[in-house]
C-alpha cells in the first residue's frame, strides 16, 4: 500500500497535539487532547474546525453535463439551481450504492462533485465508464484541500474573513470564487455534523494560510479543533449515513431510508432505476432503524439484534452519544418485525442488552 | 513524562496494575491505559466468585471508540467488584489508581507478583511504548 498522504494542515494537527492516524490513506487526527466527548460538545455549542481534505472532488463540465448527471445520480438534478447543492446516491444497476455524494451546480454546464475519500478512485472510474456526450470529467482531489467549520458560531467566525454575506447563504447553497482571507475558495453551507456550518474548499497552496486565518478569527469565540472520532459520532447523532456502514454495494439507498434522494420516477432513466422501482414495490427484508439502549451497553457495528429468539438484523453504526447522554445505534432490521417503540435485544459479547426502536434523527438542532 | 505511575503497585505489559494486600490483590487500569483509551463509557465486571487467570481477560473496558480487555495481573478468585463503575465508568479516567479500581481477587499464588513490573521498570516500559508509537 502507498504511504499515507499528508494534507496541507498536517503540521497543525501535530501542533495541536492531535492523535494522527492513517484514514483511507490520509494522515488525519482522530482526536485532540480535550477528547472526543468535548469535541462533540464544542461542535454543538460553539464551533470546531475539521480537516476534511481527504474528501474527493470531481469537476463535470460540458453541454451534456446535466444529462450525464441525471443518468448516474438517483436524485433529480434538473431542478437544481445555480449555487445550490443536492445530496445524491450513485447506484449500480442492481441498486447497490457506488457512493453517496454532493453535487454543486456552478451553472448548467459546470458541476462540482464531492465524493468520499475511500471511494474517490472507484467513483472516478465509474464516472468515466458511464460517461458519454459532451462531458469533461476531471479528478481534482489531489489539488483541493477542505476545511469544515461546524457549529453555531461558524457563521460569525467565517464572516470576519470574507466580504460575501454569509447570512444570505441558505443551507445547501454555496458560492464559488469567493475570497476568504485572501484565498480563492468555494464556500458552502453544508456539513456532516447535524449542526449549522460551512465547508470551504481551496487549492492546496493557499490552504494553510486559510486554516490559520480561520483559527485566528475563531479564537475569540472559542473555536477548537475536532477530529474524525467526533465527526463520526456527530453524524451518527444526526443519523447521517456513512458509506461502508449504512450504504454499500450490497445495500440500496431505499433500505437506508434515503427515499427523499431517490427519484424513482425520474422521467429520464438513471442507473439502478429499474432495480430500485422494483424494490420499492416489493419491499425488502432489511431496512435501517434507530435504536436507543435501555440498558447501559455500547452497541457497535456488527452486533446482532434479536427479537424474542429470532435474529432480526445487525448494528451498522453505534456509539455513546455525548449530546444525548445515551447509547444509540443505527441498525438494519427486518421491517416485518421491527416497529417503532418496540423493544429488542442487542447481543454484546456474552449477554444481551435491551434496546428500543426509535425515530431518527436522534438529534435535530433547533433552527432559528 | 505525562503519565502518572505510582509507587507500591505492580504493573503488567497490558497496562493493568495490582495492589498486594494480605493475600488479596486490587486490580485496575494504569493512567497510561486510561489515557490511551479515552473517555470510558462502559465497564463489564467479572462475577463475584469467578476464577480469573493471570494474562486472561477478566473484565471489559469500553471507551467511546474502543473495546479493551482488562487482563488479570494475577490468578485468583474474585471477591469484590467496583459496582460504582457500572454507573460511573469515568471514575477510571478520573482516578485510575483510586476510585477507578475494578475488582479484588484472593490471590492463588503470591509468586506471580514477581513477574510484574515495579514503578521504575513500568515507567521505562511506557516511555519505550511511546517512542515506538
Amino acid at each position: 500500500m502507498d504511504e499515507a498522504k499528508k494534507t496541507p494542515f498536517y503540521e497543525r494537527h501535530v501542533d495541536y497535539n492531535g492523535k494522527v492516524v492513517d484514514y483511507s490513506g490520509w494522515l488525519l487526527p482522530v482526536q485532540f487532547p480535550q477528547g472526543l466527548v468535548e469535541e462533540v460538545h464544542d461542535t454543538r455549542n460553539r464551533a470546531t474546525i475539521f480537516d476534511v481534505s481527504h474528501m474527493g472532488e470531481v469537476s463535470v463540465k460540458g453541454k451534456d453535463a446535466e444529462v450525464y448527471l441525471q443518468k448516474i445520480l438517483t436524485n433529480d438534478v434538473s431542478k437544481l439551481k445555480d449555487n445550490a447543492i443536492i445530496y445524491s446516491p450513485v447506484c449500480y444497476p442492481n441498486g447497490g450504492v457506488v457512493d453517496d455524494i454532493l453535487v454543486y451546480r456552478i451553472n448548467s454546464e459546470n458541476f462540482f462533485l464531492v465524493v468520499n475519500a475511500a471511494n474517490t478512485d472507484k467513483d472516478y472510474k465509474w464516472f468515466q465508464e458511464n460517461c458519454s456526450g459532451d462531458v469533461k470529467l476531471q479528478n481534482l482531489s489531489a489539488e483541493y484541500a477542505q476545511i469544515a467549520l461546524q457549529g453555531p458560531n461558524s457563521e460569525s467566525i467565517l464572516q470576519e474573513l470574507t466580504d460575501i454575506s454569509l447570512g444570505d447563504m441558505k443551507f445547501y447553497h454555496f458560492q464559488a470564487d469567493v475570497s476568504v482571507a485572501g484565498v480563492n475558495s468555494i464556500v458552502s453551507r453544508t456539513g456532516y455534523t447535524g449542526e449549522d456550518g460551512f465547508e470551504v474548499y481551496c487549492k492546496n497552496d493557499g490552504a494553510l494560510s486559510l486554516w490559520d486565518a480561520v483559527w485566528e478569527a475563531g479564537q475569540k469565540q472559542e473555536l477548537r479543533p475536532a477530529g474524525l472520532g467526533a465527526r463520526d459520532v456527530l453524524r451518527l447523532e444526526a443519523s447521517l449515513p456513512l458509506y461502508g456502514h449504512e450504504l454499500s454495494k450490497d445495500i440500496t439507498p431505499l433500505q437506508a431510508g434515503l427515499n427523499r434522494f431517490v427519484a424513482v420516477n425520474k422521467p429520464v432513466p438513471f442507473i439502478g432505476q429499474e432495480a430500485l422501482q422494483k424494490q420499492k414495490e416489493e419491499g425488502f427484508n432489511r431496512k435501517l432503524f434507530g435504536l436507543e439502549m435501555l440498558e447501559r451497553g455500547v452497541p457497535r457495528e456488527g452486533y446482532p439484534v434479536i427479537a424474542g429468539s429470532e435474529e432480526i438484523g445487525w448494528i451498522s453504526s453505534g456509539s455513546y452519544s455525548p449530546t444525548l447522554d445515551k447509547f444509540i445505534a443505527m441498525a438494519f432490521l427486518n421491517p416485518e418485525v421491527a416497529k417503532q417503540d418496540e423493544e429488542v435485544d442487542v447481543a454484546i459479547r456474552k449477554r444481551t442488552y435491551r434496546a428500543k426502536i426509535t425515530e431518527m434523527p436522534f438529534y435535530r438542532r433547533d433552527k432559528k | 513524562m505525562k503519565y502518572n505511575v505510582i509507587d507500591g503497585l505492580k504493573y503488567t505489559q497490558q497496562h493493568e496494575w495490582a495492589r498486594q494486600e494480605d493475600g488479596t490483590a486490587v486490580v485496575g487500569l494504569s493512567d497510561y491505559a486510561q489515557d490511551k483509551l479515552g473517555e470510558i463509557v462502559f465497564v463489564e465486571l467479572p462475577d463475584i466468585g469467578a476464577e480469573v487467570e493471570a494474562g486472561k481477560s477478566a473484565a471489559v473496558i469500553e471507551s467511546v471508540k474502543a473495546v479493551a480487555d482488562l487482563y488479570a495481573p494475577v490468578s485468583g478468585k474474585v471477591i469484590e467488584v467496583n459496582e460504582t463503575l457500572l454507573d460511573q465508568p469515568e471514575a477510571i479516567n478520573q482516578d485510575p489508581y483510586g476510585e477507578g479500581w475494578v475488582f479484588k481477587v484472593e490471590v492463588k499464588d503470591e509468586s506471580q507478583f514477581g513477574s510484574l513490573m515495579d514503578k521504575p521498570t513500568y515507567t521505562d516500559f511506557i516511555i519505550k511504548a511511546e517512542e515506538e508509537e
